[in-house]
């Protein structure tokens, strides 16, 4: 989100306090939404409001947001049996994360894809939903996709003839999909990932339809999360449980990035394909890539100028 | 990930025990100390390097258990390690395991000058004819690290990944294909 685009903050929370309230309308017409449907779902009325009465993440005051993470830490712990940790780790300073993919080494081998559901908490089944989307593309048509399947299933990857192309958030500079949200629940932050509040998100799609890379996944189901393979560290933006009827996407990992740490598809890589680093660092791997070799931007006709690079190192 | 076999191994680890006994046992590398806080600049890359242990196995190494002294250097078809030989595709077929293992000192490498380098090192023997990959190698642009991107980083030595006596990295069984939406419940 631009400074010019960004929502005024609001130091403390007093809405819907008491008399000292802003707006004594809104907080009645919450309430009464609240009750509503309190009434009809059957669930505590006061978790309710509260729940109807939260501002924006970014309009949030820290106590407030510790709070809520609080909450949501208690409530994943016991439905996880295990002690989940949920942060909210503000982009780095002096940080823009580029992502680099040496389509010269990528075997196809979808190790990434699996690695990525499993840090991140993903649908296993019923939805099955993959942040990553390996395409195996044919040599004699280059970088096509209408000569492009990621449904491939032989003994052994690589197979001759063919290349393989994973395709997953590009982390755009002019991001669509932020931009047709009619909520805001998705935006950009200062260090290049696109994120979104799954508690924000109203689930009507548009940034799906808007993502030319179909990186955008929805889940049409409660998500399936077996709690043994849950993954207990956790950030609000990122990998935390989502609920049925929001939108996901890749996140450059940002509770391991934000962290200093390689996202998981980066680690898992047995070609080592991919590479991860701060664009603002000129010795960093990403930038010694750029310096080194030709890099190429997918779909760089639709100037969404993506922070994700492909290149061949050969 | 190729780690090279058991078998692949034996006379690396036969050669190397002598020199690296930490590395050989899976512990440290013998300078592990200070990787570097952001990436290196690439003269000083080398010494800074944390890498992971060359892929040895027990038993083998060190190659000196055997190789107590230097041996008859002429390329022969070998009795014991026949299999090795076996399935060395690395180069011309004039390829010879003392063009690269030591046999004066049968723990370690040599360079084509004669400098003796650790397996910990043999990078440094690789980059000899790959000194492209060797250059992207060390400033992360080939191969692989893991740890931290702005921080302490594993890197993985060029035998980690190819084994060094048949470099070629080999076909893996890819993960399942993802399920169709329309084979999809909902």
């Amino acid at each position: 989100m631009s400074d010019r685009n960004r929502l005024p903050v609001i130091q403390d929370e007093t809405a819907g306090c008491g008399a000292d309230s802003p707006s004594r309308r809104d907080f009645l017409r919450t309430a009464a939404a609240g009750a509503v449907i309190a009434a009809v779902s059957g669930c505590k009325p006061d978790a309710v409001v509260e729940e109807l009465q939260r501002r924006h993440l970014t309009e949030l005051s820290p106590a407030r947001l510790q709070e809520m993470l609080g909450k949501l830490e208690k409530k994943w712990s016991a439905q996880y049996g295990k002690a989940v940790t949920v942060g909210a780790r503000p982009p780095m300073p002096g940080v823009n994360f580029g992502y680099g993919l040496d389509l010269s080494r990528c075997i196809g081998c979808r190790r990434c894809v699996y690695a990525c559901v499993k840090e991140n908490n993903q649908s296993r089944k019923n939805p099955q939903i993959q942040w990553i989307r390996v395409l195996q593309m044919d040599k004699e048509h280059g970088v096509a996709l209408n000569h492009a399947t990621p449904y491939y299933d032989p003994e052994k990857v690589p197979e001759p003839g063919h290349f393989y192309m994973p395709v997953q958030c590009q982390q755009c500079r002019h991001p669509p999909c932020t931009k047709v949200c009619p909520v805001k629940a998705t935006w950009k932050d200062p260090d290049g990932i696109v994120v979104i509040d799954y508690d924000w998100c109203i689930g009507c799609r548009c940034c799906t339809a808007a993502c030319p890379y179909g990186a955008r996944k929805f889940n049409w189901a409660e998500p399936n999360l077996p709690a043994a393979e849950m993954n207990p560290v956790t950030d609000y933006l990122g990998n935390r449980p989502r609920p049925m009827g929001v939108v996901e996407k890749c996140t450059f990992c940002l509770q391991r990035s934000r962290s200093g740490r390689y996202p998981a598809c980066v680690e898992i890589c047995p070609v080592g394909a991919r590479k991860f680093g701060n664009l603002l660092d000129p010795e960093s791997e990403i930038r010694q890539v750029m310096e080194r070799k030709r890099v190429f931007i997918f779909k760089e006709e639709l100037a969404t100028e993506p922070q994700f690079y492909y290149f061949y190192a050969t | 990930m190729n780690i090279p076999s058991w078998r692949a191994v034996l006379p690396f680890a036969a050669a190397a025990l002598v020199a690296v006994p930490l590395a050989a046992l899976g512990g440290p590398p013998p300078t592990p100390a200070k990787a570097p806080a952001k990436a290196p600049a690439p003269a000083a890359a080398v010494q800074d390097i944390q890498a992971e242990p060359p892929p040895f196995s027990e038993g083998i190494f060190p190659c000196s258990q055997c190789h107590d002294k230097a041996g008859d250097p002429t390329p022969r078809q070998l009795a014991f390690h026949d299999d090795l030989q076996a399935e060395l595709h690395h180069g011309p077929p004039s390829r010879w395991c003392l063009d690269c293992h030591d046999n004066g000192k049968r723990d370690f490498l040599h360079l084509i000058n004669g400098k003796q380098i650790p397996f910990t090192e043999s990078y440094e023997l690789c980059g000899q004819c790959h000194g492209d990959k060797y250059r992207d190698w060390k400033v992360g642009v080939h191969g692989k690290r893991t740890g931290m991107w702005d921080g302490k980083k594993t890197y993985f030595l060029c035998v980690n990944c190819h084994n060094p006596h048949n470099p070629r990295f080999k076909a893996l069984k890819p993960e399942p294909p993802p399920i169709p939406p329309q084979e999809q419940g909902r």
